[in-house]
């Protein structure tokens, strides 16, 4: 260093920039109230869910409502009137929802999984590189162009076909239902167990295949154990979809709450009755309304604790290759 | 397929003999390889021999590991891959249409850069491969097999009392020598190893190198190392590559005192790499 830049070196300005910190601060606190509104947001539903569900459950005991096997939520504006006590047991709904989930799953799980053991193993790349987007294209229809063709193409046909073989299929049964939420279900189902089997390291196909093992045993004995605790985690994210699922079901599996386990009937589920409860005019603090808002919280506990679970399996196993 | 089996056994029982069958187990002929339209490899002229352990060395990106996956036919695997030429295992060209690579690969064994045992039992990361192969009938016959190869790998000590424990848990040198005792159990006739002790310890490296060294009485071994020092160790033959050529090839001993070849003579003096 020349004694000129010695002397100048004490005059360099470290402690005010040209740039101003306010904008700094600004720019971070914007960012901050953007993440908060939609914290705060989601707070409030919550909050909302747990009161009403409270005011609902001063009207009818919680026994009742988690137990009951009676669902009719009509209530009386006249004390004269027929089916003046609305009946509200949550158990047929219940277990509506789980039959159509349960349907639908039985149709994910294996296609979902096979393509995506397909995509992932044995198809070329460029067949991945057209499939794989194709796939995808499933995850982005909107749920009511699947219902209406659930309920105005696969219903009749599931009940025509019926009839041939002599069932009687309800015209809007939990089959067309779930049959057609499953294939709602597939790209979500395949593409994250895609993720998680290309997860697995290469290295352990390689030692596989090195010794001498075909493409299909590599799968069963290697990469399918490996993979199995995500593929878990991706089906239980696919299921929790299905049980909030909405329009498919208001439009394919009706309105009738019946305590059934046969798919060929009509069955309804928490979802279409909240949609049911909440259409058109209503007396804001009937027990009829409120209603919909313990339904809510249900189904808020049920999927939370789905995803939750879901997602600390998908995470988990994610960290053990890292 | 059937014709590599009986083949195989021919020759094992051949090697059983005192007479030593001095014919080399891999020929290899103008064997070209493609990565797309990149060439990888050109025109190799290879022999490896019978019960030795050949090391192939060079610079990175010479082309050395192609052509130790082009023996296994692991460059499969890569779907831009294409070699062409002529690769015989025991006088039967590998890349022929009606070899089965499963059958080939049971013959042809690989070790690979990392350790990479299974995320299963010791025991069962070693009775992997017989069980695929259906090598063994009873139980017993299997724990024989797996006590047999962690003995030949070395490791019977270390491990014997905890078979049932993950074969993850252990050290990194310990690992490699679970993936060399699956790669023995399901008695193959060559073993290829790929940079085997590069992700490990100097002393982890010195045990496997002994035992590179005792393996070859019964299995023939060919070997990519980065490292001179260790091809000049554990080898009785070197082939030297670069740029995708093969530079030389010859007995380890001649071709680090007198390489013939002046690229040779620059590499193991250290002046290019």
């Amino acid at each position: 260093m020349s004694p000129e830049n010695a002397a100048t070196a004490a005059k360099l300005n470290i402690t005010a920039g040209n740039r101003s910190k306010t904008v700094e601060m600004i720019v971070t606190g914007v960012l901050i109230a953007c993440s908060l509104v939609a914290i705060l947001v989601t707070v409030g539903i919550v909050f909302s869910l747990l009161f009403e569900s409270l005011r609902f459950f001063e009207r009818v005991p919680m026994s009742e409502f988690l137990f009951g096997t009676k669902w009719s939520p009509q209530t009386a504006l006249r004390a004269d009137q027929v089916a003046a006590d609305g009946a509200f047991g949550a158990v047929p709904l219940i277990t509506g929802t789980l039959l159509i989930s349960f349907i639908a799953m039985c149709v994910a799980t294996p296609l979902g999984l096979f393509s995506a053991i397909y995509l992932s193993e044995y198809a070329s790349k460029r067949t991945r590189d057209w499939v794989k987007p194709l796939l995808e294209i499933l995850a982005g229809i909107p749920t009511v162009v699947y219902g209406f063709f659930a309920a105005l193409v696969v219903a009749p046909m599931l009940r025509s076909t019926g009839e041939s073989v002599g069932l009687n299929v309800s015209s809007e049964s939990a089959l067309a239902a779930g049959l057609i939420m499953g294939v709602m279900i597939i790209p979500l189902i395949s593409s994250l167990s895609d993720d998680v089997i290309n997860a697995v390291p290469q290295s352990l196909r390689d030692a596989s295949l090195g010794l001498g093992s075909t493409d299909s045993e590599t799968i069963r004995n290697v990469i399918l154990p490996a993979a199995i605790p995500g593929i878990a985690g991706s089906l239980l994210l696919a299921a929790s979809r299905a049980i909030g699922e909405t329009m498919i079901v208001v439009m394919a599996a009706g309105l009738a709450a019946n305590l059934t386990a046969n798919p060929l009937e009509a069955v309804t589920t928490i979802t279409a009755q909240i949609v049911a409860l909440l259409t058109g005019d209503q007396e804001f603090d009937s027990a009829k309304t409120l209603s919909a808002f313990a339904l809510g919280l249900l189904l808020f506990i049920v999927t939370l604790i789905l995803n939750v679970i879901s997602l600390k399996i998908v995470n988990k196993y994610r960290e053990q290759y890292d | 397929m059937n014709n590599i089996v009986t083949e195989m056994s021919g020759a094992a029982s051949v090697q059983n003999k005192p007479a030593v069958n001095k014919a080399p187990i891999f020929t290899a002929k103008n064997v070209d390889v493609y990565y797309g339209a990149k060439q990888a490899l050109d025109k190799i002229n290879l022999d490896i021999p019978r019960n030795k352990v050949t090391s192939l060395i060079g610079p990175s990106g010479c082309g050395k590991s192609t052509f130790l996956r082009c023996l296994n036919r692991m460059n499969d695997l890569v779907d831009i891959c294409r070699v062409e030429g002529d690769i015989q295992l025991e006088g039967q060209d590998i890349y022929a249409p009606e070899v089965d690579v499963v059958a080939l690969r049971q013959h042809v064994g690989m070790v690979f850069q990392k350790p990479n045992p299974f995320p299963k039992s010791i025991y069962d990361n070693i009775a992997y491969g017989p069980r695929i192969h259906g090598l063994t009938s009873s139980k017993s016959e299997l724990d024989d097999i797996v006590e047999w190869s962690l003995q030949r790998a070395g490791l019977w000590k270390e491990v014997s009392d905890r078979l049932q424990e993950p074969g993850t848990g252990l050290s990194g040198g310990q690992q490699q020598r679970l993936c060399i005792a699956r790669a023995i159990a399901v008695r193959p006739e060559v073993i290829l190893m790929d940079e085997p002790c590069s992700a490990l310890d100097p002393i982890a490296t010195a045990t496997i190198e002994e035992l590179i060294d005792e393996l070859r009485e019964k299995f023939t071994i060919v070997i990519v190392t980065h490292s001179m020092q260790q091809a000049a160790r554990v080898s009785q033959r070197t082939a030297f590559f670069h740029l995708g050529n093969l530079v030389e090839t010859g007995a380890t001993k001649t071709l680090f005192t007198s390489p013939e070849d002046e690229r040779t003579q620059n590499y193991i003096t250290g002046r290019i790499g």
